[in-house]
């Protein structure tokens, strides 16, 4: 089932949550909600799953309006940040519940319900807990649980509340992984709100990154990373440093450095913030007559797959973070204090308004 | 071998730790036996007083003070303003503590203020509000004689003022329980489909049972043990509008000690039954609780 969502607003108080946001979500797909904490996108998935009500806009559920919709009509599986198990009820009771409070005449008989929680528990790999009660599940388990307990109703869309926010990261990694798969399974258009980045980026079939109640860029993992629509996404998808530059007739200009672009061909000689990511800064020991910029090796990082330099620039005060392998990083033969010359490969600018 | 002497090391340390973070023996000794001397002074000797006053006469003595009639009608009539107060305030408490917990209203830090209002009146003022709305002079006075309702000097008047001292112990009870525990099940039970009421019977209430429990023992013992506010209202009609401390009252002025000690031993055996159903409500609510946090350690 599509979910289109029509100019929202919502208010608390004098804080805007959501400031006019429109969105699709396609049939089937597997969509992340990525922002900084009150960017709003938690209250945006509350407002599709109708547990709150937006001061103005519509909801529309496969076309039809669904914005005055009862959350109980909604067909909505909602997977809870801290998974809201019911602790004094057996995982098998939690996720029968769904199922047991419908009413007589759409209620399943006791031998169906068996059958179908035992093949959700059998789905996320818990069968063996049925009788278990949450408190005495591990994190990862109650959130495997809270999510056989949402498809329990056969919903038609699966939204979920940072759904591994409380884990340990080793936990976090595999069960996106199983997320992935289990939504390759079943198909089931599904929003999933997050903070954090590479979480989104791994999982998710398209990335809405939202900041302070406005959606900021709309695409996949991979547009939004190499195409970032505005500074914000660019601060927020992954370390980048920023330069302070020129732009003339599709030219940037930092220090005296000279990079081309891909627009901004009209501009005429205007103030612009120049971002460059560290893995695509390039660092020699001489200056082979090019312009580059001047720094000293401030820092090693040397644990990891990559090395990570800090690099404080001769004329700035601003420190340069880049990222080489260890290759580069051997040929190199760098010191805490060496001399380098860096040239960035690629860059994006952002044209400062005034 | 290594993992013995880690062991002790982990020993040493635990013992090294409390003996760096608490106090002298003698400074401990002192607190315990001064705790335990103010104890017996308040509490300890007072009970056993009630208890060899009431059988001093022997337990034939007693017994008859127990089932003389206007004793057993001051039990009746405490054991009905209790049975009937307590389901009100059942039905009011878990009202209020769900209003203020779940929901965001204006108005609400006054609706705190109303139910702890009872704590912070007399109980003698709070009878004197009823005699003066509902008494011979009252604002509803000539109404209700016109009607042949009593309410003044009679049972109604004796619940009314029941309930009203009552009524903060079990919403106190609830609201920070309600507020610790959030909405965030009872949001699960409505996106699963659940009614208004499953939510309250399936999820609600087994989440707040004990807190629940320990508000209605705190609210019955106080029910049966009002006297201020009762013995304003009541009239001390015998073997009519006398609740039991009021009966006692009547029969320590008339000197009939044996009987008055008799009668008080039954509002002391309930005031230990109430502790011990209290302690017992807290150690099973902390078993619970306790268990849970060692599942979840794991």
């Amino acid at each position: 089932m599509s979910i289109e969502i029509r100019n929202i607003k919502k208010e608390f108080g004098r804080f805007t949550a959501l400031g006019d946001v429109s969105l699709d979500v396609p049939s089937g797909e597997l969509v992340a909600l990525l922002g900084p904490s009150g960017c709003g996108k938690t209250t945006l998935l509350r407002i599709i799953a109708g547990l709150e009500s937006p001061d103005s806009g519509s909801i529309h559920f496969h076309g039809e309006e669904a914005t005055d919709r009862d959350v109980r009509e909604r067909q909505v599986g909602f997977v809870f940040q801290h998974y809201a198990l019911f602790r004094h009820m057996t995982v098998f009771e939690n996720v029968a519940f769904g199922l047991r409070v419908r009413s007589k005449k759409t209620r399943p008989s006791e031998a169906e319900i068996h059958r179908r929680v035992h093949q959700l528990l059998s789905l996320v790999q818990l069968d063996w807990l049925a009788d278990r009660y949450p408190p005495q599940l591990s994190g990862g388990q109650r959130q495997r649980i809270a999510l056989a307990r949402a498809l329990a109703v056969e919903p038609k869309v699966l939204l979920l509340d940072e759904p591994f926010g409380a884990l340990d990261a080793k936990v976090r990694k595999d069960l996106r992984r199983w997320l992935r798969r289990l939504h390759d399974e079943l198909h089931i258009t599904s929003v999933f709100v997050t903070h954090d980045q590479e979480e989104a980026l791994e999982v998710a079939d398209r990335i809405v990154v939202m900041n302070q109640g406005k959606i900021e860029q709309i695409g996949s993992p991979q547009d939004v990373y190499d195409n970032p629509a505005s500074p914000f996404v660019y601060k927020f998808l992954g370390n980048v440093n920023q330069f302070h530059s020129r732009v003339n007739q599709g030219q940037a200009h930092i220090g005296d450095i000279t990079l081309s672009l891909n627009d901004h061909h009209g501009v005429q000689d205007s103030d612009a913030l120049a971002y460059v990511r560290p893995h695509d800064i390039d660092i020699f020991t001489e200056q082979n007559g090019h312009p580059t910029l001047h720094a000293v090796v401030s820092y090693i990082h040397a644990a990891g797959p990559l090395v990570r330099l800090e690099l404080q620039p001769v004329n700035d005060a601003d420190i340069i973070e880049a990222e080489i392998t260890r290759e580069r990083f051997r040929e190199l033969a760098l010191n805490q204090g060496s001399h380098v010359y860096l040239k960035p490969r690629s860059v994006q600018v952002f044209l400062e308004t005034k | 071998m290594s993992a013995i002497v880690s062991q002790l090391a982990h020993y040493n340390a635990k013992v090294a730790r409390s003996r760096a973070t608490s106090e002298p023996t003698w400074v401990r000794w002192t607190l315990i036996i001064s705790a335990l001397l103010f104890l017996s002074l308040f509490l300890f000797i007072p009970l056993a007083a009630v208890f060899t006053e009431a059988l001093r006469k022997g337990f034939e003595t007693y017994i008859a003070a127990l089932v003389e009639p206007d004793a057993v009608s001051a039990i009746q009539l405490t054991l009905i303003a209790a049975a009937i107060s307590l389901p009100l305030n059942l039905v009011f408490g878990i009202a209020a503590a769900w209003a203020i917990a779940k929901f965001e209203f204006k108005g609400k830090s006054i609706l705190i203020t109303l139910i702890d209002l009872p704590f912070a009146v007399s109980p003698v003022i709070a009878g004197l509000i009823f005699v003066l709305i509902f008494g011979l002079q009252g604002w509803f006075g000539e109404w209700l004689i016109d009607n042949d309702f009593k309410v003044i000097f009679a049972i109604p008047g004796i619940v009314l003022a029941t309930v009203f001292v009552t009524f903060p112990f079990i919403a106190r009870e609830l609201i920070p329980l309600m507020q610790a525990q959030g909405k965030e099940e009872e949001e699960a039970g409505l996106v699963l489909g659940a009614s208004g009421w499953q939510i309250l019977w399936h999820i609600t209430l087994p989440n707040i049972k004990w807190g629940l429990l320990y508000g209605v023992i705190l609210t019955n013992a106080r029910a049966m043990g009002e006297f201020g506010a009762v013995s304003v209202v009541s009239g001390h009609i015998r073997g009519l509008t006398n609740t039991m401390p009021l009966h006692v009252e009547i029969l320590y002025n008339e000197y009939n000690y044996a009987a008055a000690f008799a009668v008080a031993s039954l509002l002391a055996f309930l005031a230990l039954v109430t502790l011990g159903l209290k302690s017992y409500i807290e150690w099973q609510s902390g078993r619970t609780a306790s268990a849970n946090e060692k599942a979840s350690d794991q």
